[in-house]
């Protein structure tokens, strides 16, 4: 009989860009269990609720992750405007979808390089980030920065997007999906590449339900459910398909991440050909009170957020249950009887954010 | 549209969520919120697009039972919940005993009685 041994993998390893730690056990090279310990960059931000008032929380929601930033916001500024009962613009709601999938892509490109670095494909992570370069500078020109956007708030956007200056991101998205089809290709039909993804940390549909899994690692098995569905902001009025795979392992993983990024193109495209004109802001009064969740598709899954206030403008409770934190069941499910020069990969392939995941 | 946060006692709240299993809901997640007289507990739980949630209120010091033996992924949030709100959770399926989360303060949303270890 094989020995054990436990190898502790992180919170400091070259393929985690955030700590986190794994005890795997191992039987020679397989793991046979993967305990997971957090808490390394717990910061408490919920717990600011009782000294920062609802309008200034937009900021602190914002800064829980600067990969999802837009998102973060997005969703608190949700939960407060439906228990203040505010009815934003629809022009607000078109600027909102239009800036959210940027996020998307910005964040899916990013994962892509991450993954490429993760089996050894250095040229195909250099490529890919450089073009994420292109939509960053998209975000930066439409709200002036490109990690934290500070152009949310409750009630509408701090500023509007000029209509020249969307027309000017069509050129731009065309250039972004001729370049990412070459890479796209790349990571879908390369023996090398394939031959570390395919087959690797297989969960069938039954299982990533069961296991409460979100986002890409949730349809990258089949399963054909996106909160963009729910139909916050302008999502009823745009016409998409919900990207799955049937391969239910790291490749269809991959293959949903990779085409969500031109099916964002797609988005933004037709949400800047409808987008109306009008106010972007409309006025607030008084203070929320009430309790409500909102839900919504972050670029790595459902993100919930749940606030709860009591008439003044301190809310009582903000919280917020990330993808990542959903995908951590999941992931030691596909840890256990992995090879360990797979555990890399399996980690990257649930796109783990870790500051989002400890707030 | 007006969300239900339907209130349950935490008595109850196992066949609460053995109802929902069998009619195949998966929990989507679980919040605690530190209360003046307590705890305050939120499941939710989703089929399809649809969403139920069920609140329970516990008091300081009172134990809750887990749903880890009905949703699987609730040994995650229970152990969180267990980490730092200082709620003690009987029967979670992969319990850490305070090992999840490695915070420098114990129980950071906890209650001052808790914290204070009385």
């Amino acid at each position: 009989m094989s020995s054990r041994s436990v190898i502790p993998f992180g919170p400091q390893h070259p393929v985690l860009p955030e700590p986190i730690h794994l005890d795997l056990v191992l039987e020679d090279e397989r793991v046979v269990e993967a305990v997971p310990s957090i808490g390394f960059v717990h910061r408490g931000l919920e717990s600011l609720v009782s000294k920062k008032d609802f309008k200034e929380m937009v900021y602190v929601a914002e800064r829980i992750c600067g990969i999802c930033s837009f998102g973060h916001g997005f969703g608190y500024c949700d939960a407060v405007e439906h228990i203040m009962d505010i009815h934003v613009t629809e022009r607000t709601d078109y600027l909102r979808t239009i800036l959210f999938e940027l996020s998307r892509m910005h964040s899916h490109i990013l994962w892509m390089g991450l993954m490429a670095d993760a089996f050894g494909f250095e040229n195909l992570f250099m490529d890919t980030w450089r073009i994420r370069e292109k939509v960053l500078d998209m975000l930066e020109a439409a709200t002036g920065g490109r990690v934290i956007f500070s152009i949310l708030d409750v009630g509408g956007l701090r500023r509007d997007v000029p209509d020249d200056m969307l027309k000017s991101f069509l050129p731009v998205l065309d250039d972004i999906e001729k370049e990412l089809a070459i890479d796209i290709k790349t990571f879908l039909n390369d023996s090398a590449v394939k031959s570390r993804l395919c087959g690797v940390g297989i969960l069938t549909p039954e299982q990533v339900e069961t296991l409460g899994c979100c986002g890409p690692f949730l349809r990258g098995s089949g399963v054909k459910r996106d909160s963009r569905k729910l139909g916050y902001a302008a999502y009823d009025d745009i016409d998409f398909e919900i990207i799955t795979s049937n391969d239910c392992d790291t490749y269809g993983r991959t293959f949903v991440r990779a085409y969500e990024i031109l099916q964002s193109i797609k988005i933004i495209r037709q949400a800047i050909s409808k987008v109306p004109s009008g106010e972007v802001m409309v006025p607030v009064k008084g203070f929320p009170q009430g309790e409500h969740m909102t839900r919504l598709e972050q670029p790595r899954g459902e993100a919930c957020y749940y606030v709860k206030a009591n008439g003044t403008r301190f809310l009582e409770r903000m919280r917020v249950r990330t993808p990542t934190f959903a995908n951590i069941p999941a992931l030691t499910e596909t840890l256990q009887g992995c090879d360990m020069a797979d555990v890399p990969i399996l980690i990257v392939a649930i796109d783990p954010c870790i500051s989002c995941t400890e707030r | 549209m007006e969300q239900e946060f339907r209130k349950v006692s935490h008595h109850a709240i196992l066949s609460e969520v053995q109802e929902l299993q069998e009619e195949h809901y998966r929990l989507i997640q679980i919040c605690a919120t530190t209360v003046q007289e307590g705890y305050e507990i939120l499941y939710t739980f989703g089929k399809g697009y649809d969403e139920v949630q069920v609140k329970i209120h516990t008091d300081v010091g009172e134990h809750v039972q887990s749903i880890s033996r009905f949703f699987p992924p609730a040994w995650l949030y229970e152990n969180e919940i267990h980490d730092l709100h200082g709620i003690e959770i009987d029967g979670i399926t992969l319990d850490f005993r305070g090992g999840l989360y490695r915070t420098k303060e114990k129980a950071p949303f906890a209650h001052k009685e808790v914290k204070e270890g009385k």
